[in-house]
């Protein structure tokens, strides 16, 4: 069996805080404390969370954007976390971003055709001129904009065409990974479903795999094969699209999925409705992170920290109701 | 006679591209103790509207035109300070971002007592003692400690409940929340939305809810209007709307949305598409506001633009084609 794209073992991304005389570390943010996961070849992996949660923070890592504290990153066999700058680039090549807000991640003194080439020309892959010019256009057709956009500036489009050319701009380097940091959340309702039906098209085309980190669960449902829910820094629990959505089984995930609302007027729900807010990262809980906000909070749970553990096939949970009889 | 009264209302404003119509000829009401969620995308209008209720849009760039009329007040023919007298006290107002519609150097308890203060006459000690009430109201843990604390001592979720305690302090008539859940998360937003309706149950203000989320009008809006680019172009109550939009605009906005269950019903079918993206609104629109983005538009959408009708049961849309609800059914 050949192994996954993608896998992350153990992550850790700890920030300082500085304060006081000489800003001193006096502190550190436990943005992410030990996650693992592995994302396959053509697969969608959603990484769902509250602000905080650091799930943005595991996108980055795996770009390496920041060193990280601890743990690896394994990219198709290879680690990649501790790689030169020099052995990143054809990392690089193979991950590529998208990121949330269409209005400051695009170049606004470059026009679109030269947005486009610079990744083609960078990782060397046109032969000529003609080859450069001929990939540029096919990009801007793949993501179904108008070829005379190519002469024009970023400020001349609107949210959702400043979109496709951030996924244009993504997909110039022929990935395999493509890591979408909210990339639909800034979107009016309309716009962001072309944006989600334009990502699940391209994925189908060039089989790739996405990453797709979001607070939009409708969407991710939409459009996931598999969720990883995190919780402060720590995944919860981690399972296949449909046992997730139609069986959760962390109370976390129960809670986050009983608040959305639904679109259907007297819709029967019952909310869990969670008391108090997320804990700081700064000085998480003792055992379970999720223990002072959890509606079957005992013990154990104050003090020992429960494990993600596999239960059923493909399905991980962090729980220790997980281990009381009669839960199944 | 309703609460609010709103007709043919019309903010401009000057650029130095021309006059942009961010809100064009708008008219709806609002009864007492009533929840109306008014729904559209960025730049339909909607928040311009609040803030005209208001009368929070600086003049000029802005110009607001029509009448609003309020208790049988028209709000646009008062003086700045009658309507000082009105603004917190008779209409009261809930902002999206609660970082930044909070003075950050005042504890929150002077905060909600200076409405107190101004309008109802109370003096320092009474009005910390009804912040208190009001704290425990919006459900802030230790009230008494936090009516002394600034709001970067606090959460979102927390500063929120903070401006709705603030909003509510002197028993509004009318609320208006702009996208009160929108910078927020979703187990805070279900502890927020849970408090405005068992709010609104005990206060019983009528609310204006401002959202693009239409999870959010499905569970408080009682009757919803469907805003696009600055003009109103559906009106139904919540159940009847969701149930069978006539309007096309409508119609693709419901379809667009994603719903939770949907890997219930097996392989992910594609969403909806509203092909092209809003007009801009500087310089006047012939015709129909959606024939450029519309599926079933014709010359006629494209030359006369359609006027509100009746199209079932307190149901109006504008729009040539919708369907009107047969006489029998």
């Amino acid at each position: 069996m050949s192994s996954p794209l993608l896998q992350v073992n153990d992550l850790k991304k700890h920030f300082p805080v500085r304060g006081g005389v000489f800003s001193r570390k006096s502190n550190w943010v436990y943005a992410v404390d030990g996650v693992s996961f592995e994302v396959e070849r053509g697969e969608t992996l959603s990484l769902v969370g509250e602000s905080g949660c650091g799930k943005s923070t595991v996108g980055r890592a795996i770009l390496r954007l920041f060193d990280i504290t601890g743990g690896q990153v394994v990219l198709d066999g290879q680690r990649i976390d501790d790689l030169s700058p020099g052995g990143l680039r054809s990392m690089r090549r193979r991950v590529q971003v998208v990121f949330q807000d269409p209005f400051s991640s695009l170049n606004p003194r470059m026009r679109v055709r030269d947005i486009l080439a610079e990744p083609i020309r960078n990782f060397g892959l046109a032969k000529s001129a003609a080859e450069l010019e001929a990939k540029v256009a096919a990009l801007i057709d793949t993501v179904r904009l108008p070829r005379d956009a190519l002469g024009r500036r970023p400020h001349e489009f609107s949210g959702g065409q400043r979109q496709r050319i951030g996924i244009a701009r993504a997909l110039a380097a022929e990935p395999e990974l493509i890591v979408c940091d909210e990339a639909v959340s800034a979107l009016d309702v309309s716009v962001k479903a072309q944006i989600v039906n334009l990502l699940q098209d391209l994925q189908r085309e060039f089989g790739l795999a996405l990453l797709f980190i979001s607070h939009d669960l409708a969407i991710v449902e939409h459009m996931t094969h598999r969720v990883a829910v995190m919780y402060l820094g720590k995944i919860v629990e981690m399972a296949g699209r449909q046992q997730i959505f139609t069986a959760p089984r962390h109370p976390y995930t129960k809670a986050l999925l009983s608040a959305v609302p639904v679109p259907e007027p007297g819709a029967i729900r019952n909310p869990i409705i969670l008391k108090g807010d997320v804990p700081s990262p700064i000085n998480p809980p003792s055992g379970c992170r999720f223990h002072t906000r959890c509606p079957f909070v005992f013990d154990r749970c104050r003090t020992e920290e429960p494990e993600l553990r596999s239960i059923e096939g493909g399905r991980w949970v962090a729980c220790h109701l997980e281990a009381l009889p009669g839960q199944n | 006679m309703a609460l609010l009264e709103v007709e043919n209302l019309q903010t401009h404003f000057r650029t130095p591209e021309g006059i942009n119509r961010a809100v064009d000829g708008v008219s709806f009401h609002v009864n007492e103790g009533e929840t109306l969620a008014i729904v559209g995308e960025s730049g339909c209008g909607k928040s311009v509207t609040s803030m005209s209720l208001m009368r929070l849009i600086a003049e000029p760039p802005g110009k607001i035109a029509g009448s609003i009329r309020f208790q049988g007040k028209d709000l646009l023919q008062l003086s700045e300070r009658e309507m000082r007298a009105i603004r917190g006290n008779d209409i009261s107002m809930i902002f999206q971002e609660p970082m930044t519609s909070l003075n950050p150097v005042l504890t929150v308890g002077r905060q909600i007592g200076e409405t107190l203060r101004m309008h109802q006459g109370l003096d320092k000690q009474a009005a910390e003692a009804r912040a208190i009430e009001m704290l425990t109201l919006v459900g802030i843990p230790e009230p008494v400690r936090r009516v002394r604390e600034y709001p970067h001592q606090l959460s979102g979720g927390m500063r929120q409940r903070v401006m709705i305690a603030m909003a509510l302090a002197c028993n509004p008539k009318l609320l208006i929340a702009d996208e009160p859940t929108t910078a927020l998360d979703v187990t805070i937003q279900a502890q927020i939305l849970q408090l405005m309706l068992d709010l609104k149950r005990r206060v019983g203000a009528a609310i204006v809810l401002i959202t693009h989320d239409l999870g959010v009008v499905a569970e408080i809006a009682e009757r919803v209007m469907v805003m696009y680019a600055g003009r109103k172009v559906e009106e139904a109550p919540v159940a009847e709307l969701f149930r069978s939009p006539r309007h096309p605009y409508t119609q693709g906005l419901l379809g667009a949305v994603p719903k939770l269950g949907s890997s219930l019903t097996g392989a992910a079918r594609r969403l909806a598409e509203i092909p092209g993206q809003v007009p801009s609104l500087k310089g006047r629109i012939e015709g129909c506001v959606f024939a450029g983005r519309c599926t079933l538009a014709t010359d006629l959408c494209r030359q006369v633009a359609p006027g509100l009708e009746e199209k079932g049961p307190r149901h109006i849309a504008a729009c040539h084609y919708a369907r009107k609800e047969a006489a029998a059914a």
